[in-house]
């Protein structure tokens, strides 16, 4: 087992993603945040509460969604649904979606899918907490990463948010 | 997370955690139903045939709807107008089609047990949807739904079942439903068509009186008589059964509580139900009908999941 952020460091990583995006998109006027259920939402919770402390009077839109129904993987593996709270259109906005772990691209690539069924997004940009940058199984990269690591596929990355911290196993 | 069964023959067979997942799944679909886009593509290399051997409006539309918006292939098949009415066996007509290399069957039948029957000579998964009087599992699931969402839970409700409960399929699987989900159950109808022993084999309680019968639930669940299935008479006239058992606007309003009105349909405006009960807000006869196509995807969805173990 390794640590790959500790307690600090994943709060400094989660704090500078907030100022990476901050800085793109301020200020937010047509950015919506998209946290992937059900990992992703809890760090794209502390990145939307983040942006919030520093920019109480900026609102932004952020929803969830749910990608369970657009897996390709069915019949291998049963998922349990979780909820998707998106109360606002994408049409024409710019979307981030935010993930912990971008390991396959697989949830990526249904999270895509997932949100075409909500509109024609203006363009869609992707932010993770850690990106496992040689285990991609399709042509999916991530626009503002967190920590990139390299592991071999018979690894375990857990971002464990209670303590909280990020291991290797 | 899975159910415990690859088919869906009855909710007799149903753990409650399989019930609250089902539920649970339901409950995302259902929000699936609200987008513009009413469908996703997880059942999308999955084929269906829709085997119907009875008639059957709501259920049979309401489970194609279900498989249209899972984006699964389907297939529908009446027993009018094929090869059954030539003499083909059941278990003839339904290989033949699974060799067509179909995956799930959905299938209603009047004879009890007919899905059970398939179930031990076929491998694909069945869904039951009506056997005869036996179970109608996804009515059931659809009704706890239903309940759910108006009340909270189904923990400690009181829900009444009033009509034919001898010739009900919807009310046997209420019942099982209902009790495995820790519901008080009261069911209510003449003498005659409420079979003995159901208070001491269900632990449902057994009424004769509808009018105390509504004033102690929180839901009344009203059912048809079904005529079709009864060979003998078994009360005297349906006017005589509407002005005894029926539900009028005038019981309700001397209860002093709102209670929830459902009914499985079809409805005979007149007999059991009145149609001021039956379009008042307390009815939420309709929404049962909405929550019927989350509740079959939620099925269909789990079950097909379930395909690769075997």
């Amino acid at each position: 087992m390794k640590t790959i952020l500790s307690s600090e460091q994943l709060h400094l990583t989660i704090q500078r993603l907030s100022h990476q995006i901050i800085e793109t998109h301020f200020p937010f006027s047509n950015t919506v945040l998209i946290g992937v259920q059900p990992r992703g939402v809890f760090l794209a919770d502390q990145i939307a509460e983040h942006i919030r402390s520093l920019y109480p009077a900026q609102p932004f839109e952020y929803g969830k969604l749910d990608i369970t129904f657009y897996r390709d993987d069915v019949h291998k593996e049963l998922h349990v649904a979780n909820q998707t709270l998106l109360s606002f259109s994408i049409e024409n906005k710019h979307v981030i979606l935010i993930d912990d772990v971008l390991y396959t691209g697989r949830t990526i690539r249904a999270a895509m899918d997932a949100l075409l069924d909500f509109g024609r997004a203006g363009k869609v940009e992707l932010c993770v907490l850690i990106d496992r940058r040689f285990n991609r199984q399709l042509p999916i990269q991530p626009d503002y990463t967190g920590k990139a690591i390299d592991s071999i596929l018979s690894q375990k990355v857990t971002v464990n948010w209670q303590k909280p911290e990020v291991v290797l196993y | 997370m899975q159910l415990s069964t690859r088919h869906l023959l009855g909710i007799k067979d149903l753990k409650q955690e399989d019930i609250q997942l089902i539920l649970d799944t339901a409950t995302q679909f259902k929000e699936v139903l609200q987008r513009p886009i009413k469908k996703v593509p997880s059942l999308r290399d999955v084929t269906i045939v829709n085997l119907f051997y009875e008639n059957s409006t709501r259920t049979r539309f309401s489970f194609e709807l279900a498989e249209k918006r899972l984006s699964a292939d389907t297939i529908n098949f009446a027993a009018s107008g094929s090869s059954a009415a030539k003499g083909e066996t059941l278990l003839d007509t339904v290989n033949n089609i699974l060799s067509m290399k179909v995956d799930l069957v959905v299938m209603r039948h009047s004879a009890s047990g007919a899905p059970h029957f398939l179930a031990k000579h076929i491998p694909a998964s069945i869904v039951n949807a009506g056997d005869g009087i036996n179970e109608h599992p996804t009515q059931a699931l659809l009704d706890a739904f239903s309940i759910r969402e108006k009340l909270g839970t189904l923990q400690g409700k009181k829900v009444a079942i009033i009509g034919d409960i001898m010739h009900s399929r919807v009310a046997l699987s209420n019942i099982y439903l209902l009790k495995k989900m820790g519901a008080e159950v009261t069911v209510a109808g003449p003498p005659t068509l409420i079979p003995k022993y159901l208070q001491q084999s269900f632990g449902v309680n057994v009424s004769y009186n509808v009018e105390e019968t509504l004033k102690w639930c929180d839901v009344a669940n009203v059912l048809r008589i079904q005529l079709e299935r009864q060979n003998q008479p078994l009360f005297s006239s349906l006017r005589e059964y509407n002005l005894a058992f029926g539900i009028s606007r005038k019981l309700l309003d001397s209860l002093n509580k709102e209670i929830v009105i459902m009914h499985p349909g079809p409805i005979n405006r007149g007999v059991e139900i009145d149609s001021d009960v039956a379009d008042s807000n307390q009815s939420i006869i309709l929404q049962q009908v909405e929550n019927g196509v989350a509740v079959r995807m939620a099925v269909l969805y789990l079950l097909a999941g379930k395909r690769s173990d075997s």
